[in-house]
């Protein structure tokens, strides 16, 4: 095992949370090593979002440990939380840009936020980062002039404008267009290499992801399922996740959401 | 059965309870923020321009119109005692005193209250409150605090607009157009209007107003619910809410100032 897999950047320790009397994550135990691009995949609802905010400290766990490098990031204060956010980057499901400003000033946003830069040194990191993604050309755009794949990568840009540690993807792929997809796939590989990342991506884009991954995660019942190289995930004979990277509609996860019988819900058993 | 409906209740009065302690500390940290907001002038300066700016044309064109009905009311009875001479202190303190804070705050609820909840509301509906938390960015120092003070610091000023409107148009009605002296119309006024007791008091009834309405307004688009409709819903909670602490204020307010 290397060095970075033996202190992994993120860890779940029993982590429980859920919503009254549902449970979305249910005794979760997981390593997200350091310096790769980690997936994890699940169902639709299945604690995938739940586990990046809980990795934020935008929610905290019922019960368990979520640590980020070694500090339990729910027992952290307001201050703490935030130098420990200062570390980490997310990219949110449609890129939460603000709209009220254009793709340069949302870019800069977190720079004239967090830093004392002149305006000279925040004009050329904004463009360098903007270029890194391919839109140095588009930062006089507004966020409703652009495409979606386009806002992705803004986001993304502002994301890693304050050189993180840690970038969270939620959904990256969710709703783009083939080559906007594979762009972004593309870049989150990249920019996890160039800039020495450690990088957790939350799909159910199983294709794509698979793709670029170092490590995959499949959550199921709150819990892993299976974990391993992408090869390895592929070849589980987990009945599962074998139902969820192949996309077939039985298996052990039905089609249908649980119902009354048939005959009771058309009145078709108490007729004499 | 009676169990349920009794812990229902019980349920709704603490959810009560917990969102009036939530919407307390919310407060006292717009107030506490205070510094950070002055230090930051160019976001509060923004929200002044789009608060207030934008709400005179609204706030003057009503003044103007109260005036106008007021001094028309008012000549009506006044003449029935051949005391026309005091329209213009009647117009005057009618406006100072009540009508301006009063209709000011409803109009300004209307007008820039909503606009703050569905803003507040929809950014929230898009990440993008949540978005600045994960940038290690407070979104109550640099969204709702901003426009707290910018709505508590713009009331005023567009109340005392609204009551100077509104003598505008009273005097428009009264004198030229119903023969009351102007002479009269003024030096009633000047004689009448004290600036401590009557305006002075319009000013802070402006603040407090600043304050609910703000407050209202901001509180009700960061708690709305993030869909379509939870922002439709925030939105109208926020002028119904504010109407009602307008008025309810107003009549502690002026109970306090001009005595039982």
């Amino acid at each position: 095992m290397s060095p970075a897999a033996e202190h992994p950047l993120v860890q779940f320790h029993a982590v429980r949370f859920g919503y009254a009397e549902r449970p979305i994550l249910d005794g979760l135990t997981l390593a997200l090593p350091r310096g790769r691009v980690t997936a994890v995949l699940g169902a639709s609802g299945g604690g995938k979002t739940t586990l990046l905010r809980l990795i934020g400290g935008q929610q905290r766990a019922q019960s368990g440990q979520v640590l980020f490098d070694g500090q339990e990031v729910g027992a952290l204060g307001n201050e703490a939380l935030y130098a420990v956010r200062r570390r980490m980057g997310m990219l949110f499901q449609f890129g939460a840009l603000f709209t009220d400003l254009n793709v340069f000033d949302n870019v800069a946003f977190p720079l004239r936020e967090q830093t004392r830069l002149s305006e000279a040194l925040i004009r050329d990191i904004v463009l360098m980062k903007l270029d890194a993604v391919g839109l140095r050309g588009a930062r006089a755009l507004m966020p409703s002039e652009i495409s979606g794949g386009m806002a992705r990568r803004v986001a993304l840009a502002r994301a890693i404008a304050l050189d993180p540690e840690l970038v969270l993807y939620d959904e990256p792929f969710a709703g783009l267009d083939p080559i906007s997809l594979g762009t972004i796939a593309r870049l989150v590989r990249q920019l996890n290499d160039a800039m020495g990342l450690t990088s957790i991506l939350v799909s159910h884009d199983v294709h794509e992801t698979l793709a670029i991954a170092d490590h995959v995660v499949v959550l199921a019942n709150g819990r892993v399922a299976a974990q391993g190289s992408p090869q390895q995930v592929r070849q589980s004979s987990d009945p599962l996740v074998h139902q969820f990277i192949h996309a077939e509609p039985e298996g052990p996860v039905h089609f249908h959401y649980p119902a009354a019988s048939v005959a009771d819900d058309y009145g078709l058993g108490a007729r004499p | 059965m009676t169990h349920k409906a009794l812990s229902q209740i019980g349920l709704s009065v603490r959810l009560w309870l917990a969102s009036l302690g939530y919407g307390a500390r919310l407060l006292l940290r717009l107030f506490v923020l205070l510094p950070t907001v002055l230090r930051r002038y160019t976001l509060l300066r923004d929200q002044i321009h789009f608060l207030g700016n934008y709400s005179l044309a609204i706030i003057g064109v009503s003044g103007l119109f109260v005036g106008f009905v007021l001094a028309l009311q008012g000549y009506y009875i006044l003449n029935q005692f051949g005391s026309t001479e005091v329209l213009g202190l009647l117009v005057a303190l009618s406006l100072i005193r009540e009508l301006g804070p009063v209709i000011g705050a409803l109009l300004f609820a209307g007008r820039a209250g909503t606009s703050l909840t569905a803003e507040i509301g929809l950014m929230k509906a898009g990440e993008q409150l949540s978005a600045m938390e994960m940038m290690a960015v407070d979104p109550v120092a640099r969204i709702l605090a901003p426009r707290f003070w910018a709505g508590v610091i713009v009331l005023p000023v567009l109340v005392t607009v609204f009551s100077a409107v509104g003598i505008l148009g009273g005097w428009l009605v009264g004198v030229p157009l119903l023969g009351v002296d102007g002479a009269a119309y003024w030096g009633q006024m000047q004689g009448g209007v004290d600036v401590w007791a009557d305006v002075g008091n319009s000013l802070v009834k402006g603040l407090v107003f600043g304050v609910a309405v703000t407050f209202i307004a901001l509180l009700q688009g960061y708690l709305a619910t993030p869909t379509p409709e939870g922002v439709a819903r925030a939105t109208t909670r926020t002028v119904v809410m504010a109407s009602l602490a307008v008025l309810g204020l107003d009549f502690v307010l002026t109970a306090l100032m001009f005595g039982v």
